[in-house]
C-alpha cells in the first residue's frame, strides 16, 4: 500500500542505492587483489569521514527502501494493514538504520 | 459428467464453471469442433445444445462492447474474437467467469467494482467550457494528444482487471483499466477536474502500487499498454506532489 510519498522515497532510496552499490563492489575487488585481511581493511577506513559518509548514506538508503519494499509485500501477502502496517515499516526503518549505522561506526571509527 | 454428446465427427471437451461464488463446480460438455469458430461461438452452441440454463454475456459479438471477456484454460480472454483453434490445447477447454471478480452465476461475473473503480479514478471527462465557447483545438500531432491516443481505445472488457494480480492482492487497487483511462484525460486539455484526479490516482489503491510487471499489458486484447499509462500517472502526481498540489 503506497502512497506518492512513499513512492518518491522508494525511487530516491533506489537513485542513491544504486551507483553506490556499484562503487562498493568495484572497491572489494580492487582491494582484495592483494590479499588484505580485516586489520588491512579497518586500517584504511578507520578515521576517514569519505567512507563515513558513503557508508552512512548507503545504510540510511536501504533502512528507506528495505522499509517500504518490505511494507508492500507485509501487506498484500500477509494482508497487514492500518496502524499494524505502519508500526512493521517504522520498525524495519529503524532496524536497519540501527544494525547499519552500528556497522558504520565499527568500521569508521 | 457428460451432460451432452456433441453431433459426430470431431469435437471439443469443455469444462464450463457452473455456480457461483458460494457454490458451484465445473461441469463437462462435448461440443462439434468447426473450422473458425471463437470461444463464444463454442458457449452458445452449448447453451443452445445442452445447457439452456447456463449464463454468459455478450451483446455485439466483434470486440467492440467488452461483455464477452471470460477465463480460457486460465487466462482472460475476449471470448468473441478469440479462435478455439489459437487456444485450446489438445481439443480441451476450461471456462470460467472473469478472474478478480464476484460470480453472479456461471459464466457472469459481477462488474460492479471494476466500473466503481473507475468512477474513483476519476475516469470521466469534466468540462473547461460551455456550449457558448468556441470548440477546442486539439493539435493530433501534440504530445498529450498522442499520449491520450495511446490509450483510448478501450472497450472495458476487464481482461486486464482479471490478468492483474495486484488486484488479486489488494481489493483497493483501482486496476489497469481506470487508470488508464485516468491517464486518457490527464491528457485531455480540455479537461478541468485535473487536481481531483491525481488525487484520486494517489490514494491507498492508487498508481503508486503498481508493480510494472505488465500482466494487463499481456492480455488486453486491444493491445493497450496500461503499465505505460500507470507510469505516466506516476510521473505527474510526483510533479503534482512537489509543487504542492497534491
Ligand atoms: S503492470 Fe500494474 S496494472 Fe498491470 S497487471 Fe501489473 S500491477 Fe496490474
Ligand atoms: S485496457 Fe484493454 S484489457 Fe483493460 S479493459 Fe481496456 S480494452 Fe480491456
Ligand atoms: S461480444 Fe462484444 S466484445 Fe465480445
Amino acid at each position: 500500500m503506497l502512497t506518492v510519498r512513499m513512492h518518491f522515497f522508494q525511487r530516491l532510496s533506489a537513485l542513491v542505492m544504486a551507483p553506490l552499490v556499484l562503487v562498493h563492489l568495484a572497491t572489494m575487488i580492487y582491494a582484495i587483489q592483494s590479499g588484505l585481511d580485516a586489520s588491512e581493511i579497518l586500517a584504511r577506513t578507520q578515521g576517514s569521514l569519505f567512507w563515513g559518509m558513503f557508508y552512512g548514506l548507503f545504510v540510511i538508503a536501504v533502512a528507506v527502501h528495505a522499509a517500504i519494499g518490505l511494507r508492500v509485500v507485509v501487506y498484500e501477502w500477509l494482508k497487514v494493514a492500518c496502524a499494524g502496517l505502519e508500526v512493521f515499516t517504522i520498525s524495519v526503518g529503524i532496524l536497519v538504520l540501527g544494525y547499519g549505522g552500528r556497522a558504520v561506526v565499527a568500521v569508521v571509527f | 459428467m457428460t451432460d451432452s454428446t456433441a453431433e459426430n465427427g470431431p469435437h471439443l471437451e469443455v469444462r464450463v464453471w457452473r455456480g457461483d461464488d458460494s457454490a458451484g463446480k465445473y461441469v463437462h460438455y462435448q461440443a462439434p469442433l468447426r473450422e473458425y469458430q471463437t470461444i463464444l461461438d463454442v458457449v452458445t452452441w452449448i447453451q443452445r445444445n445442452a445447457a439452456p440454463t447456463l449464463s454468459y454475456r455478450f451483446a455485439c459479438r466483434v470486440g467492440m462492447c467488452g461483455s464477452c471477456a471470460m477465463m480460457v484454460n486460465g487466462k482472460p480472454r475476449w471470448t468473441c474474437r478469440t479462435q478455439v483453434n489459437k487456444v485450446a490445447k489438445g481439443n480441451r477447454l476450461t471456462l470460467a467467469p472473469l478472474r478478480n471478480l464476484p460470480v453472479i452465476k456461471d459464466l457472469v461475473s459481477d462488474m460492479s467494482e471494476f466500473f466503481d473503480k473507475w468512477q474513483e479514478a476519476q475516469g470521466r471527462f469534466q468540462p473547461s467550457a460551455t456550449r457558448e465557447d468556441a470548440v477546442a483545438s486539439v493539435a493530433p500531432q501534440s504530445a498529450q494528444r498522442r499520449a491520450a491516443d495511446a490509450g483510448i481505445e478501450c472497450i472495458n472488457c476487464a481482461v486486464c482487471y482479471a490478468a492483474c494480480d495486484l488486484v488479486t492482492a489488494n481489493s483497493k487497487y483501482l486496476g489497469p483499466a481506470a487508470l488508464n483511462r485516468a491517464w486518457t484525460l490527464v491528457n485531455d486539455v480540455r479537461d478541468s477536474g485535473q487536481s481531483a484526479r491525481l488525487r484520486a490516482v494517489s490514494g491507498s489503491g492508487g498508481c503508486h502500487n503498481c508493480h510494472a510487471q505488465q500482466g494487463c499489458v499481456t492480455y488486453c486484447p486491444n493491445e493497450l499498454n496500461p503499465t505505460a499509462s500507470i507510469a505516466g500517472l506516476k510521473r505527474a502526481t510526483l510533479k503534482a506532489a512537489m509543487r504542492g498540489e497534491l
